[in-house]
Formats: C-alpha cells, structure tokens, sequence
C-alpha cells in the first residue's frame, strides 16, 4: 500500500479513471487487492496443473491424474498436504529469519500484479511508472530467497541463496534494458498505457527485446533451465532444503506466483495485454498469461540445467550486449521512422534479430569452439 | 557453418517434446491397464506335468542352483519308475530356463503369469499339485513354440493402450 499513498501524496495524475463508487479509491482498492489475492491463488493452481500435467505428457508420462476429473484437484491435495506438515525449524537456524523469509519472498510477487491490467483500467494501481514498479518490486524476492539461505544455517541452502543473488542481479540488467526499449515505443512507462499503445503487438515490433526479456524472466524466476539455485540434483534443494510444512508450501507459493507475474508483464509489455477480437479482455489476458506460461514448462522440459558460469556468460557476454543494441537500434527507429509505416519496421527488426542472434552466437562459444570435452 | 550453435538446437528439441506432448503417453496405469507380457517369458514359476514326468531327474541334474528336488519309487508292476514327490524352491530360481530345456520328455514349462509374489517365505518352496497348470498358472512359450504360438502377442510401449477397466 506504501506506493498508493506516495501516488496519493505526491499528486501525480491517475492514468485510468478511477471508478466512481462510494468510498472512492478505497473501495477500489479493496475489491482490486482481494481479486488479486484469488486471481493469484487460482492461477498459481492452475499453473501447477499445467506444469505437471505439461511436463508429464512432454516426457511421456502422464503426470498426477488419480485426484479428481483429469487430476484436476492435485494442486488441492498438494495444499492440504502441505498445511497438515509439521514445521520444522533446524536447531542452529536463526529463528526469525528463518520464519521471515517466506513472507519476505511472496509480498514481492504479490505486489507485482498491482500494476497489471486486466482490462482497460482494469488494475489495482495505475502508476505512470508502472513498468519501473515492476522492475524494482520482482528483485526484492531476493532478499526473501536470501533471507532463507542464511537463516537455514545449512551449506546447501547458503549456496542455492548466493547462486539466486548472483544470477538475479546479472539477470536485472538485461530484463530492464530489454523493458526500456518496449517503454521508448509506446512513449509510455505505464502498464495500461503500452497495452493502449500496442496496435500491433510489441512482439513484432520489439522481437530481440521480448527474446532477451523471455530469456532474462525466465533466469530471474529461477525456471529451468536456469534453476541453478534450487537445483535438486546438485544442492538437494537450494533454499529452501530446510523449510517444511506451510513455510515451503509459500516458496512453492511463490516460485508460481512469480512465474504467473513474469507471464503476465510479458503479456502485457509484448502480447498486447488485455487486446483481441471476440473475447472479453479479462479473458484475452488469462488466456496469454495460460499460453506465456506453457511456453515456460515447454523450455524447462526442453533445455538441461546450464552451469554457473555458462549462467554468468550468459547474461554479462550474450543478454547485455544485445540489449545495449536493442536499445540503440530502437532509439534510433522511435527518433526517425515514420509512424505510418510499421509492418516494414516489422520485418527490419525481425531480420535485425536473426542476424544478430547469428552473430553473437559466433562470438559466445561455449569452451571457445572446442567440441571434445 | 554448423547451425546447432546458433540456437537451432534448442528449436530441434523444442519441436521434440511438442511432439511428445501430441502423441500418446508410453505408460500404463498398471493396476488398471496390463500389458501383454512376451510370449517367451521365463516367469518366475515353473509347471510341471505329471502325466509326461517319467522321474529322470535331468531337471534336477541341470539346476545350477539344485532347487529342485525329486523323489522316484521304482513301480515293478508297470516297469517304470514314480514320482513321489517333485518339489522346487522358487526362491533358489534363477529363471535360468536349463530345466525346461534338459527335459527329455517335455514335462516342464516356465511360468507365463505374473504377479506371483508370495506372502510367507515357505510358500516359495511347491511341491507336487502346487506345480501343475492351472488358470492361474499358466505355462510360457519358453522353449516351447506351439505354446507360443497361442499367447497373445506381446504389447508394445509404442503401441497405444487401450484397455482400461
């Protein structure tokens, strides 16, 4: 609530018409924070569903299908499983950060959906910054994540924490330069206004930037195949090793929630957010967010864990340069393209990527070439 | 100009796994859904038929485990010999298949059944009528083909499986 009372307090004009209903922004507020709360929850099972489900049936298995229709109620069983678990705190571990952590961790990802729209004003909180909210808010996970490592006084929590720390502030860079180019052709920062201005979606206009953003969300969330920090087969489970009971079940809470929030901001930053024929926008929205997300199961059945350093050179020789580039190269088509000519700035930037892609894949070899190990 | 290097490689395996996705998972829920297993299994029993038994003893020369025991009268009315007593502990078996093969007189078969697991140790060990054919127990193609040649075809994993209860 503390970015409400700054807009509050600092006047800064309210993109969205507020809804005239008694109360004012108070009701608004309650009624958008409870619908986040439920959006949040529902998603986060569904998610799970998808990405069991998903997984299964890409590796040829068939993924939980004993509880309920289809398996429809795994996630529920998961939950009161979960809630019925002893806690367990280690004996060395220090208490209150231990106990905090998790709540540290899941704020974050909650607050990410204040900016989200759902429809054309549709949304809890409509910054003018909405864009840079959202960039500062999904880092403080982070320390949530961190938080849990020290507190756990366990080797394989600390360094599943020192790894997420790593690979969050490399991975910052690239999502935010990847975000300012989308930010430079809508000519806003706020999160309704790049949906109002996407009359074709940025996808197409911005290709190398929603591939450095997907790439970036992707490590940033901690998905395969960057999942280096709760990697199971390495640090049994990074973190959160230490954590049983309703204490895990709010990482695992927060692992979806972050990934429903990273499918939502790129929907509504490269899909054109709420926009489609037919549909409700609400409607068009949840769908993307579904199809955002089974994109992301996708590349984490596809793709095997990376290392540490391939992590790294990742990020700091591949991500950053390109989005340096795709900064540069859309500065310069906002400043002299005409507007009335986007279908062959379209096909310029795809070909831009491509060839850039090309490129830089030459300059970043894994080994410098070297094929046998 | 090898294009694996260039991010090709991740679509190559992307379209995989979306092909595993549209096609039929390769498991079965087992309880529900059993597979055919091959017709020339050599199960984890073994049947033995008295009628063609003439008491030899090859079985239990060639057991490398001599799991099987066997227990012969001579019957000086008939001129030949009977058995008393046929007696295999399951448990030594090695699913080997040498005592089906040294039989001269085709009297033994291995077991086609599965799901045979017993609940106490000395059930493992069957003597006599426990060894005989029966619904339950019924015999595998194991160097036998004519009896092969009656099971059901084995199920593939390939294949889609249909059956469900």
């Amino acid at each position: 609530m503390a970015i409400t009372d700054f807009v509050i307090s600092s006047n800064l004009p309210m993109q969205a018409t507020p809804p005239d209903w008694p109360g004012g922004y108070w009701w608004h507020w309650l009624f958008f924070t409870i619908a986040l709360i439920v959006f949040v929850l529902v998603m986060v099972m569904g998610a799970i569903y998808i990405e069991r489900r998903g997984l299964g049936r890409m590796q040829s298995r068939l993924g939980p299908n004993r509880t309920g229709p289809f398996g429809l109620l795994q996630p529920v069983a998961d939950a009161i499983k979960v809630l019925l678990k002893e806690n367990i705190v280690p004996d060395k571990a220090d208490k209150l950060v231990h106990w905090l952590a998790p709540v540290v961790a899941f704020v974050p990802a909650l607050m990410i959906f204040a900016v989200v729209p759902f429809q054309d004003g549709a949304l809890l909180a409509d910054l003018n910054i909405g864009i840079l909210y959202v960039v500062a808010i999904s880092s403080v996970s982070t320390v949530g994540v961190f938080m849990a490592g020290w507190g756990s006084s366990n080797k394989y929590s600390l360094l599943g924490a020192m790894r997420n720390v790593a690979a969050v502030v490399s991975y910052e860079i690239p999502l935010a330069l990847s975000v300012v180019g989308t930010v430079l052709v809508a000519g806003t920062m706020s999160m309704n206004g790049i949906v109002v201005a996407q009359d074709i979606p940025f996808i197409l206009l911005q290709p190398l930037g929603f591939l450095l953003f997907f790439t970036a969300g992707c490590a940033e969330i901690n998905r395969s195949p960057f999942d280096l920090m709760e990697a199971d087969s390495e640090i049994v489970a990074g973190f959160h090793t230490e954590y049983s009971g309703m204490k895990f079940a709010m990482f695992y809470l927060v692992e979806y929630a972050e990934a429903i929030a990273i499918s939502a901001i790129i929907t509504t930053l490269f899909l054109s957010g709420w926009r489609g024929p037919l549909l409700p926008p609400w409607l068009w929205f949840i769908i993307k967010v579904i199809i955002v997300f089974f994109v992301m199961v996708w590349t984490r059945t596809t793709l095997p864990r990376i290392r540490i350093d391939q992590l790294m050179a990742l990020a700091w020789k591949f991500l950053l340069p390109l989005a340096l580039i795709n900064l540069f190269i859309t500065a310069i088509q906002v400043l002299v393209w005409p507007t009335d000519l986007p279908w062959i700035m379209v096909i310029i930037n795809i070909a831009i990527m491509v060839i850039l892609v090309l490129i830089w894949s030459k300059f970043f070899k894994l080994g410098w070439g070297r094929v046998e190990v | 100009m090898k294009f694996e290097r260039y991010g090709i490689g991740i679509i190559k395996g992307l379209t995989v796994t979306i092909r595993h996705l549209l096609r039929h998972p390769t498991v079965s829920q087992f309880p529900e859904q059993r597979l055919n297993i091959s017709r020339r299994t050599r199960g984890n029993e073994l049947i033995w038929s008295r009628e063609k038994c003439t008491g030899c003893g090859t079985c239990a020369k060639t057991c490398p485990q001599g799991a099987i025991e066997i227990v012969t009268t001579t019957n000086l009315a008939d001129n030949k010999y009977e058995v008393e007593k046929y007696q295999v502990d399951t448990g030594y078996c090695i699913q080997c298949g040498l005592c089906v093969e040294a039989c001269p007189y085709d009297a033994l078969f291995m077991g086609y059944s599965y799901e045979r697991a017993k609940y106490r140790r000395g059930d493992l060990v069957q003597t006599n009528d426990e060894l005989l054919e029966s619904p339950e127990r019924p015999a595998s193609g194991y160097f036998h083909p004519e009896i092969a040649k009656n099971l059901p075809r084995q199920t593939l994993l390939v294949e889609k499986i249909v059956e469900k209860e």
